[in-house]
């Protein structure tokens, strides 16, 4: 490639540092200025130590571009690789630059960070100078584009802007500014005026940039296929005044348009350091009217005021295709970009069915939201969960129930949670969750293990009860009609009866909710009616009381109707659900974790049951 | 991010600290200087610094600003008590120095030093690398006897130590002071260089037989660095300029700007100015303020500002506000022109940014109306159709007249359209 060419549309970059969104903005660009390969080769990602991929469009098409952790690597393995884009933060631009100079094959580099440390950027400048050959862009930059061929990262901001200010193809005008920010404003002014960009490049805006206005000037101006040079000087520094003695001594000839911004200066009472580190006049000569006036002097073509700018391009091209020196190149259409899909639907351009559907929670809002969709009536934000200090109780009541109960009710969740807790290590969870620990597994197995055994038999009267004694309850029999049914239908009736616990001895943790539900609840019609079956059972036999389940569950049949918050089909529901065995299951997982951390603390071995307790037969 | 200014007092204090480590060794001075602000406390003061009941003192305000002893700020050869009254009639007072009028809050205080010789030296930042200058001829106004005046060149990334300094140094001194200045040069480069100085003035310096002692010293730093200086900086700060004083909204502004990753910067220039903008992009805003002055209408422009960074919809309408308070607080017999401008924006959601300006326009619409505003409208980006749209409809129900351009209309054209109609 010539000495004065930044980029073509064959050129590959490697981008240091991993920036999505940079990426894919150069490789639409290449497709709207159908480029044949994409411009992006290889990634340096200094954190991912083992490399990888990374998946990007060209178009409709999907590419992989490879990782790599080092520059290092990537020479190592492209050697086609030409430039490298720097957006490492203004920590490391100074080092990663500093090692990109060594290698030959990377001629043009640009360094996006803003706030390199100017002796920083003067080594840069000074190691590339003895090298030579090398063309460096920054620091403090968006970079650059050479129409229809090249874009530096974030250059150019979004793509229909690209497109509107015909920068998918070649035009005839170099550019050159300080300003990044004011690069896009140029180029639709470009773009509105002439036949369009050949190149444009921001040099940033610190007091020492690599490279400077003059030496992009004399590159516009080596360069054939540019016409005419457009540039946006500014307040502060003398490169400009490298400008005007190119100017005199003959060295620049081809039209340049230039205005110096900052020409307000004087109507600050103190010094002013506008946006950029280099923006601030220490002496007469770096003021932008100054600038202005010598520029205008030495031959450029300066309006009175950046009022004017448009209108003096407009000028200047339509005077070297009047004079025969230019023939315009034509607009060429760019190939319509696919939309991304995020965009299309933000834009609700296009639609799509969800296939999931959650109505607990939201993690999509600003906050967290337990209950419901973030902003509904019926969710709670976690600041709220913990500022209403609704408890575990009233978590499980939103994220359950889609409601917060009454706290008689969350209260009444949560002592049941932690009635069911543990209950020693012989019943059947928490055996086998102890057994399974031994064996060395890990926690969720143990407590899995343990879960399993949950069901009918194990935990599966808490649910067995709240149906059968309220169903017996509604339909009105009498206690000892209600005992006789079971006995015929053969079946026990769940949440009666105890190993050890009787009327005389009775079980404290029963007492505790009976006490509790007679005191909070608005109703206890179920509880009331247990009570006189217990009585008949009890009658039979002085341990047939209410066990701990059964009192969980007809408290919660009892619970639900009294807070008139559920409708009858919501509280079948929360039967079919297993809501009642979910309780037991909330509860006794705290126990399990007990049991598994105890026995792995005691570092208790395999356990292998004893052979003479097995009836082998 | 720039190179700034940094107080005498930490300049010397840094100097104290750090320069023996890169001369190899103590030079004499040790550091003896008090910082004065009206919340000091004598008594720790002078506990701190018991050199201060002494001593025969030297005092001066320590603000950014040179020529204290031509302004007549300067207080040599005095007791405590001269010092701690002198300082008091002068803190908080405005003073004029030179055409800039501002408070006088902090002051410096040091040992008055007996020397022989008063020397000049500097340090200067530059396109290639830095320069160093150097005279025998300190303590004067250094311009007029800029002829006496050595150049040491340092490209970017040269070691010191391979420049012959001692032999670019004046003729008239000897050898053996040549040796010594070149020894003291090269650790105050170093030091310079490792400390990301930008500016580094020393004039006079004092020598008193192998030691030196900053008389009076001007620095800047090259604040980028801080980063890789937080610890040797120390508890160095970045004062304004004298004399740039801040409005209680200017202020306001400042701290919204602190508290966002955008950037949000507010100047008044004339509270009484008929013509307000409120622009987006800091070139933009430049070239705003530019086209009034270009036009003639310098006189009239009420402020300087830019907000950037894509800033949120709060933020906007934050700063919106401000601006329309102070822009109705006084009327204008020809009414008043608002300038909402930008260019085309690379990222930024123009319709986002534009509903906080338009909901603090629609909190000011009385106000706005009687103090007769026109407002025109110019910017492009990010969905900027959506963003006009929204400023057309606001034209239709705010009852001020709003004019609405996009990228099609250059940059610009809304000041010209804005200062002939009006």
């Amino acid at each position: 490639m010539k000495d004065y060419k930044l980029f073509d549309r064959n050129t590959e970059a490697v981008i240091y540092g991993y920036q999505r969104n940079a990426i894919q903005r150069m490789l639409d660009f290449d497709y709207v200025s159908s480029r044949e390969k994409p411009s992006v080769t290889a990634i340096v990602n200094p954190t991912a130590l083992k490399g990888g991929l990374h998946k990007a469009f060209m178009g409709e098409k999907e590419l992989l571009i490879p990782i790599y952790p080092t520059i290092a690597d990537v020479m190592k393995n492209h050697s086609t690789i030409e430039t490298m884009v720097n957006f490492a933060s203004f920590r490391s631009a100074f080092p990663t630059t500093m090692e990109a100079l060594d290698y030959d094959q990377l001629r043009v580099i640009s360094v996006i960070a803003e706030g390199m440390p100017e002796r920083y950027a003067k080594e840069v400048t000074a190691k590339a100078k003895k090298i030579g050959g090398k063309i460096l862009i920054g620091p403090a930059t968006v970079g650059g584009i050479v129409a229809g061929a090249f874009k530096i990262g974030n250059t150019g901001g979004m793509l229909d802007n690209i497109v509107e200010s015909k920068l998918h193809r070649s035009g005839s005008v170099g550019f050159v500014s300080k300003s990044g920010g004011l690069s896009n404003e140029a180029n639709n002014i470009i773009g509105r005026n002439t036949d369009g960009l050949y190149e444009g490049v921001a040099i940033g805006g610190d007091r020492y940039p690599f490279s400077t206005l003059t030496d992009h000037l004399f590159r516009y101006e080596a360069n054939p296929e540019i016409k005419m040079i457009v540039a946006l000087g500014e307040v502060g520094g003398e490169d400009e005044y490298k400008i005007v003695a190119a100017l005199k001594e003959g060295r620049i000839t081809k039209p340049l348009v230039m205005w110096n911004i900052g020409t307000c200066a004087g109507i600050f009472k103190t010094e002013v350091q506008f946006g950029h580190a280099g923006a601030r006049a220490d002496k007469a000569a770096e003021t932008a009217t100054a600038k202005n006036e010598a520029l205008r002097e030495a031959g450029a073509i300066v309006p009175d005021s950046f009022e004017n700018y448009d209108v003096v391009i407009k000028e200047t091209f339509d005077k070297l295709v009047a004079d025969g020196k230019h023939k315009p190149i034509p607009l060429t259409e760019a190939p319509a970009m696919p939309m991304d899909y995020a965009k299309a639907l933000k834009e609700k351009v296009i639609r799509r069915p969800r296939n999931f559907v959650a109505t607990i929670s939201d993690d999509s809002g600003d906050e967290l939201a337990y209950g419901g969709p973030y902003d509904s009536e019926r969710s709670m934000t976690i600041s709220d969960v913990f500022k209403n200090e609704i408890g575990i109780g009233g978590v499980i009541s939103l994220l359950w129930f889609k409601k917060l109960l009454p706290p008689w009710a969350t209260k009444f969740l949560e002592m049941a949670v932690m009635i069911t807790a543990d209950h020693g290590a012989a019943v059947s969870g928490a055996h086998n969750a102890i057994v399974t620990a031994r064996a060395g597994k890990d926690l969720i197995s143990c407590i899995v293990s343990g879960m399993l055994t949950i069901g009918p038999r194990f935990g599966g009267a808490v649910h067995g009860a709240a149906k059968h004694f309220s169903e017996a309850s509604d339909a009105k029999k009498t206690p000892l009609q209600f005992v006789t049914d079971m006995k015929k239908a053969g079946i026990n009736i769940p949440g009666i009866g105890h190993l050890v616990k009787s009327v005389q001895n009775p079980d404290q943790r029963v007492t505790l909710m009976k006490e509790y539900a007679k005191k909070n609840f608005p109703s206890t019609e179920v509880l009331d009616y247990a009570l006189k079956v217990e009585e008949v059972t009890t009658s039979k036999r002085n341990n047939l009381i209410m066990n701990v389940d059964g009192c969980i569950g007809i408290l919660f049949i009892d619970m639900m109707r009294s807070s008139g918050e559920f409708t009858a089909e919501e509280m079948q529901q929360v039967l079919d659900l297993e809501g009642l065995n979910s309780l037991f299951i909330l509860g006794r997982t705290i126990g399990m974790m007990g049991h598994v951390f105890d026995q792995k603390r005691l570092k208790q071995p395999l356990y292998r049951h004893p052979m003479d307790d097995i009836l082998y037969y | 991010m720039a190179q700034r200014g940094i107080r005498e007092f930490y300049g010397k204090r840094m100097l104290a600290k750090y320069l023996p480590e890169y001369l190899g060794g103590s030079f004499g001075y040790e550091g003896e200087i008090a910082l004065v602000d009206e919340k000091t406390n004598w008594d720790t003061l002078v506990k701190e610094n018991p050199w201060l009941k002494t001593k025969p003192l030297v005092a001066k305000p320590d603000q950014l600003f040179g020529k204290r002893g031509k302004h007549g700020l300067l207080l040599i050869d005095k007791n405590l008590d001269e010092v701690r009254k002198w300082i008091g009639e002068r803190m908080n007072k405005e003073t004029k120095v030179g055409k800039i009028t501002d408070s006088l809050t902090h002051f410096i205080i040091e040992p008055l030093v007996k020397h022989e010789e008063e020397y000049y030296l500097a340090i200067k930042s530059n396109v290639t690398g830095d320069t160093i200058y150097f005279s025998t001829k300190g303590g004067m106004d250094i311009e007029s006897v800029w002829d006496t005046v050595s150049e040491i060149d340092v490209p970017a990334s040269t070691d010191i130590e391979t420049i012959d300094v001692a032999a670019k140094l004046p003729a008239e001194l000897d050898d053996k002071k040549k040796k010594l200045v070149s020894k003291y040069i090269k650790g105050l480069y170093k030091y310079y260089a490792d400390l990301h100085f930008a500016y580094l003035e020393i004039n006079p310096f004092a020598m008193s037989g192998d030691n030196i002692f900053p008389l009076d010293m001007v620095a800047r730093l090259d604040d980028t660095a801080l980063y890789e200086c937080v610890e040797k900086w120390g508890e160095t700060d970045f004062p304004p300029p004298f004399g740039r004083v801040m409005s209680k909204e200017e202020a306001y502004i400042k701290s919204l700007d602190e508290k966002t990753g955008a950037s949000l910067k507010l100047t008044l220039i004339n509270p009484e100015g008929r013509i307000w903008t409120l622009v987006a992009g800091g070139g933009a805003s430049v070239i705003y303020a530019d086209t009034i002055a270009d036009l003639g209408k310098a006189e009239e422009i009420a402020n300087y500002g830019e907000y950037s960074g894509d800033p949120n919809k709060e933020m906007t309408y934050e700063y919106t506000k401000t601006l329309l308070d102070l822009m109705t607080r006084t009327k204008h017999p020809k009414g008043k022109v608002l300038l909402i401008g930008g260019g085309i924006a690379n990222f930024t959601d123009i319709a986002k940014t534009f509903t906080g300006i338009i909901q603090a326009l629609n909190d000011y619409k009385d106000k706005l109306k009687e103090n007769n505003v026109k407002i025109y409208v110019r910017r492009g980006g990010p969905n900027y159709k959506e963003g006009l749209r929204l400023m057309r409809e606001l034209g239709e129900t705010l009852g001020v007249p709003i004019e609405v351009y996009g990228p099609e209309t250059h940059m610009t054209k809304i000041v010209s359209l804005g200062l002939e109609e009006n």
